[in-house]
Protein backbone atom coordinates (compact mmCIF):
# COMPACT_ATOMS: atom_id res chain seq x y z
CA UNK A 1 0.00 0.00 0.00
CA UNK A 2 1.17 3.32 -0.67
CA UNK A 3 2.41 5.87 2.08
CA UNK A 4 0.60 8.81 0.54
CA UNK A 5 -2.85 9.09 -0.67
CA UNK A 6 -3.76 11.87 -3.62
CA UNK A 7 -7.00 13.66 -2.82
CA UNK A 8 -7.21 16.44 -5.13
CA UNK A 9 -10.36 17.92 -2.95
CA UNK A 10 -8.33 19.38 -1.16
CA UNK A 11 -5.23 20.63 -2.81
CA UNK A 12 -6.59 24.08 -2.69
CA UNK A 13 -7.74 24.35 1.13
CA UNK A 14 -4.49 22.50 1.93
CA UNK A 15 -1.80 23.61 -0.31
CA UNK A 16 -2.15 26.77 -2.29
CA UNK A 17 -0.74 29.16 0.07
CA UNK A 18 2.32 26.84 0.69
CA UNK A 19 2.63 26.99 -3.04
CA UNK A 20 1.90 30.63 -3.41
CA UNK A 21 5.09 31.21 -1.06
CA UNK A 22 6.89 29.21 -3.14
CA UNK A 23 6.20 30.62 -6.12
CA UNK A 24 6.03 34.35 -5.19
CA UNK A 25 9.58 34.30 -3.78
CA UNK A 26 10.40 33.36 -7.44
CA UNK A 27 8.51 35.24 -9.85
CA UNK A 28 7.30 38.44 -7.42
CA UNK A 29 3.85 38.92 -9.31
CA UNK A 30 0.79 37.58 -7.30
CA UNK A 31 -1.02 37.37 -10.82
CA UNK A 32 1.93 34.80 -12.37
CA UNK A 33 1.79 33.02 -9.38
CA UNK A 34 -1.61 32.26 -8.76
CA UNK A 35 -1.76 30.98 -13.05
CA UNK A 36 1.19 28.74 -12.24
CA UNK A 37 -0.39 27.28 -9.18
CA UNK A 38 -3.72 26.87 -11.19
CA UNK A 39 -1.63 25.40 -14.32
CA UNK A 40 0.18 22.85 -11.45
CA UNK A 41 -2.84 21.80 -9.96
CA UNK A 42 -4.53 21.19 -13.28
CA UNK A 43 -1.41 19.33 -14.34
CA UNK A 44 -1.14 17.09 -10.96
CA UNK A 45 -5.07 16.36 -11.96
CA UNK A 46 -4.30 14.90 -15.17
CA UNK A 47 -0.72 12.90 -14.08
CA UNK A 48 -3.03 11.49 -10.55
CA UNK A 49 -2.01 8.28 -12.31
CA UNK A 50 1.41 8.65 -11.94
CA UNK A 51 1.43 9.63 -8.30
CA UNK A 52 2.75 6.50 -6.57
CA UNK A 53 2.67 7.81 -3.16
CA UNK A 54 6.02 7.56 -1.81
CA UNK A 55 6.45 11.30 -1.72
CA UNK A 56 3.76 13.17 -0.11
CA UNK A 57 1.21 15.10 -2.10
CA UNK A 58 2.76 18.49 -1.10
CA UNK A 59 6.18 17.50 -2.13
CA UNK A 60 4.60 15.73 -5.56
CA UNK A 61 3.03 19.28 -6.40
CA UNK A 62 5.79 20.91 -5.70
CA UNK A 63 7.93 19.23 -8.01
CA UNK A 64 5.61 19.85 -10.69
CA UNK A 65 5.05 23.46 -9.43
CA UNK A 66 9.10 23.51 -10.02
CA UNK A 67 8.72 22.62 -13.79
CA UNK A 68 6.23 25.12 -14.26
CA UNK A 69 8.18 27.69 -13.03
CA UNK A 70 11.14 26.76 -14.97
CA UNK A 71 8.58 26.74 -17.95
CA UNK A 72 7.71 30.36 -17.37
CA UNK A 73 11.33 31.46 -17.25
CA UNK A 74 11.94 29.48 -20.61
CA UNK A 75 8.83 31.50 -22.29
CA UNK A 76 10.33 34.86 -21.18
CA UNK A 77 13.93 33.80 -22.19
CA UNK A 78 12.60 33.25 -25.63
CA UNK A 79 11.45 36.74 -26.13
CA UNK A 80 14.63 37.78 -24.91
CA UNK A 81 15.53 38.76 -28.30
CA UNK A 82 12.94 41.44 -28.63
CA UNK A 83 13.71 43.11 -25.31
CA UNK A 84 16.35 45.88 -25.12
CA UNK A 85 18.67 45.87 -22.11
CA UNK A 86 19.78 49.37 -21.08
CA UNK A 87 22.59 50.58 -18.86
CA UNK A 88 24.09 53.95 -18.20
CA UNK A 89 27.36 54.41 -17.55
CA UNK A 90 29.53 57.63 -16.27
CA UNK A 91 30.97 59.01 -19.80
CA UNK A 92 32.87 61.85 -17.91
CA UNK A 93 36.58 61.25 -17.42
CA UNK A 94 36.47 62.00 -13.30
CA UNK A 95 33.83 59.50 -12.92
CA UNK A 96 35.23 56.90 -15.36
CA UNK A 97 35.68 53.33 -14.18
CA UNK A 98 33.48 53.99 -10.90
CA UNK A 99 30.65 52.33 -12.54
CA UNK A 100 32.53 49.15 -12.03
CA UNK A 101 32.60 49.50 -8.28
CA UNK A 102 28.43 50.60 -8.46
CA UNK A 103 27.74 47.32 -9.36
CA UNK A 104 29.58 45.27 -7.14
CA UNK A 105 27.29 43.22 -4.89
CA UNK A 106 25.58 45.48 -2.70
CA UNK A 107 24.99 45.04 0.72
CA UNK A 108 21.22 45.06 0.28
CA UNK A 109 20.92 43.16 -2.70
CA UNK A 110 19.32 39.57 -1.96
CA UNK A 111 21.78 37.03 -2.68
CA UNK A 112 20.83 33.48 -3.65
CA UNK A 113 21.63 32.38 -0.23
CA UNK A 114 19.24 34.44 1.84
CA UNK A 115 16.80 33.48 -0.62
CA UNK A 116 17.39 30.06 -0.25
CA UNK A 117 17.20 30.51 3.90
CA UNK A 118 14.13 32.86 3.40
CA UNK A 119 12.26 29.79 1.35
CA UNK A 120 13.72 27.15 4.44
CA UNK A 121 12.22 29.44 6.67
CA UNK A 122 9.05 30.14 4.81
CA UNK A 123 8.85 25.83 4.54
CA UNK A 124 9.58 25.60 8.68
CA UNK A 125 6.76 28.68 8.70
CA UNK A 126 4.30 26.62 7.16
CA UNK A 127 4.76 23.22 8.22
CA UNK A 128 4.01 24.99 11.39
CA UNK A 129 1.06 26.82 10.39
CA UNK A 130 -0.31 23.25 9.28
CA UNK A 131 -0.29 21.79 12.14
CA UNK A 132 -2.64 24.59 13.55
CA UNK A 133 -6.38 24.17 13.11
CA UNK A 134 -7.75 26.05 10.75
CA UNK A 135 -9.68 28.37 12.21
CA UNK A 136 -6.17 29.97 13.93
CA UNK A 137 -4.09 29.27 10.86
CA UNK A 138 -6.20 31.47 8.92
CA UNK A 139 -6.65 34.34 11.32
CA UNK A 140 -3.27 34.30 12.12
CA UNK A 141 -2.40 34.65 8.42
CA UNK A 142 -4.78 37.31 7.46
CA UNK A 143 -3.16 39.31 10.87
CA UNK A 144 0.36 38.81 10.46
CA UNK A 145 0.91 38.01 6.24
CA UNK A 146 -2.03 40.20 4.48
CA UNK A 147 -1.76 42.75 7.58
CA UNK A 148 -5.75 42.98 7.35
CA UNK A 149 -7.26 45.12 10.17
CA UNK A 150 -8.64 43.46 13.12
CA UNK A 151 -12.20 45.06 12.13
CA UNK A 152 -11.91 43.61 9.00
CA UNK A 153 -11.14 40.39 10.32
CA UNK A 154 -14.09 40.30 12.01
CA UNK A 155 -16.87 41.16 9.77
CA UNK A 156 -14.87 38.92 7.20
CA UNK A 157 -15.09 35.64 9.82
CA UNK A 158 -18.00 37.06 11.97
CA UNK A 159 -16.12 36.99 15.33
CA UNK A 160 -15.55 39.69 18.01
CA UNK A 161 -12.67 41.04 18.44
CA UNK A 162 -11.82 39.73 21.69
CA UNK A 163 -12.24 36.32 19.88
CA UNK A 164 -9.71 37.00 17.77
CA UNK A 165 -7.31 38.01 19.90
CA UNK A 166 -7.89 34.75 21.75
CA UNK A 167 -7.03 32.95 18.39
CA UNK A 168 -4.06 34.73 17.80
CA UNK A 169 -2.72 34.29 21.15
CA UNK A 170 -3.43 30.26 20.93
CA UNK A 171 -1.97 30.79 17.03
CA UNK A 172 0.96 32.46 18.52
CA UNK A 173 1.91 30.72 21.09
CA UNK A 174 1.86 26.97 19.02
CA UNK A 175 3.56 28.79 16.51
CA UNK A 176 6.14 30.39 18.86
CA UNK A 177 6.68 26.42 20.31
CA UNK A 178 6.55 24.84 17.14
CA UNK A 179 9.55 27.33 15.48
CA UNK A 180 11.46 26.74 18.97
CA UNK A 181 11.24 22.94 18.16
CA UNK A 182 11.81 23.11 14.23
CA UNK A 183 13.65 26.31 13.33
CA UNK A 184 15.51 27.86 16.26
CA UNK A 185 17.22 24.54 17.33
CA UNK B 1 -7.48 46.55 48.59
CA UNK B 2 -8.12 48.57 45.02
CA UNK B 3 -5.99 47.50 42.79
CA UNK B 4 -3.77 49.78 41.19
CA UNK B 5 -4.80 50.78 37.00
CA UNK B 6 -0.69 50.25 36.37
CA UNK B 7 -0.94 46.61 36.83
CA UNK B 8 -2.13 44.38 34.73
CA UNK B 9 -2.41 40.01 35.33
CA UNK B 10 -0.19 37.80 33.71
CA UNK B 11 -2.85 37.44 30.96
CA UNK B 12 -3.89 40.78 30.14
CA UNK B 13 0.00 41.56 29.53
CA UNK B 14 0.62 38.75 27.60
CA UNK B 15 -2.79 40.07 25.51
CA UNK B 16 -1.37 43.59 25.51
CA UNK B 17 1.92 41.80 24.26
CA UNK B 18 0.15 40.04 21.32
CA UNK B 19 -1.24 43.43 20.57
CA UNK B 20 1.78 44.97 20.66
CA UNK B 21 2.74 42.77 18.16
CA UNK B 22 0.69 44.38 15.33
CA UNK B 23 0.96 48.06 16.69
CA UNK B 24 -2.00 47.91 18.08
CA UNK B 25 -1.26 48.49 21.65
CA UNK B 26 -2.18 52.00 23.66
CA UNK B 27 0.65 54.02 25.05
CA UNK B 28 -0.63 53.19 28.51
CA UNK B 29 -1.23 49.01 27.99
CA UNK B 30 2.58 49.51 26.92
CA UNK B 31 3.35 51.25 29.89
CA UNK B 32 1.35 48.59 31.83
CA UNK B 33 2.91 45.82 30.22
CA UNK B 34 6.52 47.14 30.54
CA UNK B 35 5.79 47.57 34.38
CA UNK B 36 4.59 44.11 34.35
CA UNK B 37 8.22 42.79 32.51
CA UNK B 38 10.03 43.88 35.29
CA UNK B 39 9.13 41.61 37.82
CA UNK B 40 7.08 38.78 35.83
CA UNK B 41 9.35 36.00 34.36
CA UNK B 42 6.15 34.31 32.91
CA UNK B 43 5.44 37.67 31.02
CA UNK B 44 9.16 37.79 30.27
CA UNK B 45 9.26 35.03 28.88
CA UNK B 46 6.42 35.28 26.26
CA UNK B 47 6.96 38.54 25.32
CA UNK B 48 10.82 37.39 24.14
CA UNK B 49 9.20 34.24 22.71
CA UNK B 50 6.54 36.62 21.20
CA UNK B 51 8.74 38.94 19.80
CA UNK B 52 11.28 36.35 18.34
CA UNK B 53 8.54 34.93 16.50
CA UNK B 54 7.82 38.32 14.92
CA UNK B 55 10.63 38.88 13.68
CA UNK B 56 11.59 35.45 12.39
CA UNK B 57 8.18 35.88 10.62
CA UNK B 58 8.65 39.75 9.40
CA UNK B 59 12.28 38.03 8.22
CA UNK B 60 11.10 35.16 5.85
CA UNK B 61 8.83 37.99 4.08
CA UNK B 62 6.12 34.70 3.59
CA UNK B 63 3.23 35.39 1.97
CA UNK B 64 -0.08 33.83 1.53
CA UNK B 65 -3.52 33.90 -0.74
CA UNK B 66 -5.76 36.29 -0.27
CA UNK B 67 -9.49 34.89 0.26
CA UNK B 68 -10.77 36.27 -2.99
CA UNK B 69 -7.75 34.92 -4.58
CA UNK B 70 -7.75 30.88 -2.75
CA UNK B 71 -11.83 31.03 -3.82
CA UNK B 72 -11.08 32.33 -7.82
CA UNK B 73 -8.23 29.48 -7.30
CA UNK B 74 -10.72 26.97 -6.03
CA UNK B 75 -13.68 27.77 -7.96
CA UNK B 76 -11.94 27.35 -11.00
CA UNK B 77 -10.34 24.07 -9.92
CA UNK B 78 -13.84 22.89 -8.85
CA UNK B 79 -15.06 23.12 -12.93
CA UNK B 80 -11.65 21.09 -14.14
CA UNK B 81 -12.71 18.05 -10.94
CA UNK B 82 -15.83 18.24 -11.83
CA UNK B 83 -14.86 17.29 -15.52
CA UNK B 84 -13.12 14.43 -14.31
Amino acid sequence: MPKHQINPNDWVKLYSDYLFNYTITRVSDREIAQDLISETFLAGLKSMVNFKGEASERTWLISILKRKIIDHYRKINSNKGKAEVRMNYHSDTETEGDWLEERVSDASDKTAEDTLVNSELGDAIYDCLGKLPEKQAEVFKMKTMLDYDTETICKELDITASNLWVIIHRARTSLAECMEKNWYN
Amino acid sequence: MKKSFLFVSCDEAQHICDKAQYGEASTSERLKLMLRLLYCHVTKTYSKKNTKLSETIETSKVQCLKAEERNKLQSEFEKELSKQ
